[in-house]
């Protein structure tokens, strides 16, 4: 991935940096969506989690979703890897309906997709390199490009030097940049993230979200990103990141030059999609709610 | 649910989980290695405490009969009643619920942890299935380990008697070693290996069930981790019971 940064970004209007952009914006294939969600439901016994859901993410594009813990945020992300099945609707993965999928149909889908896991979830009785390498071990990949291919991942995520220890001598925001790391081997076109700044002290955070933004501008990578923190909602929707003159990765904030199209925020309340739209239109919501949420007081 | 039904249920599920592992064995890929690691923890690590445990079991076994069978003027028999006794019955059943103890927990323990902690979703999500990687080499190791076990544990056992009687009641070695060896048919081997066998399944499967279906974070692995012991050494109990009646229908090994 740090080879290929020469690539362009995705950005909204026709400034200068992506003038020799290889694919049109309105491209069929980018308006095709990656993930759709068709009126989902889903219950455990009695609990309603997930009411009439539908939504889709386009190629490219980062969808943020906001909501209460416990609110289905999550559910969605197993749904979307079909770690759990609805019990009607349908989901779609490249405009493959995955509903009914079994396990083994299930594995070429999952190959296309990355999955940032909330506390990490490494494997804790195998090093670093193991976790990173995971993937690619199961495929029967030669050791060489194994090798390869997790230093190129840990030097994305700034921790190449921990190559050889185990996931419990990591600290806690280690632990989800190496989540991060494994979820990036084999390039998914895909990559869900489940709260990975929970729990975070808020430069970690940050750096996190500079990952995804990363992913997002310079891989032309399509994203779920579940959180509950709005500083993430500040981060994802109104930076952006582009190579300057010297080659290095910089952000910059929308406004100056570009406005970013490519991130939006749904919010989920008592499993029903209750605001899909903007960033700009969430803090300008006049709903109780989403003022509540927003501003943590009415 | 009620209790019948939840039994039915997790009936089914256990079922479910041993037949896919069983599927599993006959396609690609197989985690050799998982198996030989779990092998080892399995059958080695268990050794000392299943040693000890057959050679205390003999001895305390002398050390009760002997008098009584002075009574009758039949010690010369007690090599006979402690093989009898060791090789069908306690050597299978007390190897079985060592390991429960020490290999049960800990397969629910780790797996447990392993599910609160999203590692078994992760696993899925890189398209490996948890049956094959993580239950299958369990249930492997534990079905040919503990049969190993059993018969490692009798022959300690045997030995435990043989010094009781011997420094206790001054009983010469070769008078028990003579009536152990008289006492004991070869079916009365085979269905002490038989045992474990279907022990190590019960072990096993109830273990990795109880640890892949634990809910409620931390402590919802401390309860999965004393269900898997609990009911898999009530349930080598209950079978022991009927693996003896139909080992004795179908070896016709009746009574002494």
């Amino acid at each position: 991935m740090v080879e290929d940064l020469q690539e362009k970004p995705f950005m909204a209007d026709g400034s200068e940096v992506i003038t020799d952009f290889e694919e049109p914006i309105n491209d069929r294939n980018r308006i095709a969506p990656v993930i759709e969600f068709r009126d989902v439901h889903l219950a455990f016994d009695e609990k309603v989690i997930l009411d009439g859901v539908s939504f889709s993410v386009r190629r490219g594009e980062t969808k943020l979703i906001l909501g209460r813990s416990g609110g289905g945020k999550s559910t969605t992300i197993r749904l979307i890897l079909g770690l759990l099945k609805p019990d009607s609707g349908q989901i779609l993965i490249d405009g493959e309906d995955i509903t009914n999928y079994s396990e083994e149909e299930m594995m070429p889908v999952r190959q296309k997709i990355g999955m940032v896991f909330q506390e990490g979830a490494l494997f804790d009785s195998i090093s670093v390199y193991e976790n990173v390498a995971y993937r690619l071990r199961e495929q029967n990949v030669d050791e060489e490009e194994i090798e390869h291919e997790v230093r190129r991942m840990l030097r994305f995520v700034d921790l190449e030097d921990a190559i050889d220890k185990m996931p419990a001598e990591l600290s806690g925001g280690m632990r989800r940049r190496v989540g991060i790391a494994r979820a990036l081997v084999g390039d998914p076109e895909i990559v869900l993230y489940d709260e990975p700044t929970a729990g975070l002290d808020p430069p970690t955070a940050r750096t996190i979200c500079e990952l995804a933004i990363k992913l997002r501008d310079l891989q032309d990578v399509s994203s779920i990103f579940v959180t509950h923190e709005m500083n993430n909602v500040g981060y994802l929707s109104s930076e952006y990141a582009i190579i300057n003159e010297s080659g290095e990765v910089v952000f910059e904030k929308e406004g100056e030059r570009l406005c970013l199209i490519n991130t939006e925020v749904i919010m989920l309340r008592d499993g029903k999609v209750m605001f899909n739209g903007t960033d700009e239109q969430l803090r300008s919501s006049q709903d109780p709610y989403i003022h509540n949420f927003v501003y943590g007081k009415n | 649910m009620n209790p019948l039904t939840r039994f039915v249920f997790e009936l089914q599920e256990i079922s479910v989980l041993i037949w896919r592992s069983f599927v599993s064995l006959f396609s690609q890929p197989r985690y050799v290695g998982e198996w030989i690691k779990q092998m080892d923890l399995i059958g080695v690590g268990s050794l000392p405490i299943v040693l000890l445990t057959g050679f205390f079991t003999g001895g305390v076994l002398v050390l009760q009969t002997f008098p009584t069978l002075q009574y009758y003027s039949i010690q010369n028999e007690s090599g006979r009643s402690v093989a009898t006794s060791l090789i069908r019955e306690l050597g299978p059943v007390l190897s079985a619920l060592m390991v429960s103890g020490r290999i049960g927990s800990a397969i629910a323990a780790e797996l447990g942890s392993m599910v609160v902690s999203q590692q078994i979703d992760a696993m899925r999500a890189f398209g490996t299935d948890p049956n094959r990687k993580l239950v299958s080499p369990r249930l492997i190791a534990l079905i040919l380990m503990l049969p190993l076990l059993t018969v490692a544990a009798d022959i300690f056992g045997l030995m435990g008697g043989a010094i009781v009687a011997n420094q206790l009641y001054s009983q010469d070695i070769s008078v028990f070693v003579n009536s152990a060896r008289n006492g004991i048919q070869v079916e009365d081997i085979i269905g002490g290996v038989i045992k474990p066998i279907f022990f190590g399944l019960v072990i096993g499967s109830v273990a990795c069930h109880k640890g892949l279906t634990t809910t409620g974070g931390t402590v919802g692995v401390g309860r999965a981790t004393t269900d898997a012991v609990v009911i898999a050494s009530i349930w080598v109990i209950i079978f022991d019971f009927f693996l003896s009646k139909a080992l004795q229908y179908v070896l016709d090994v009746g009574p002494m």
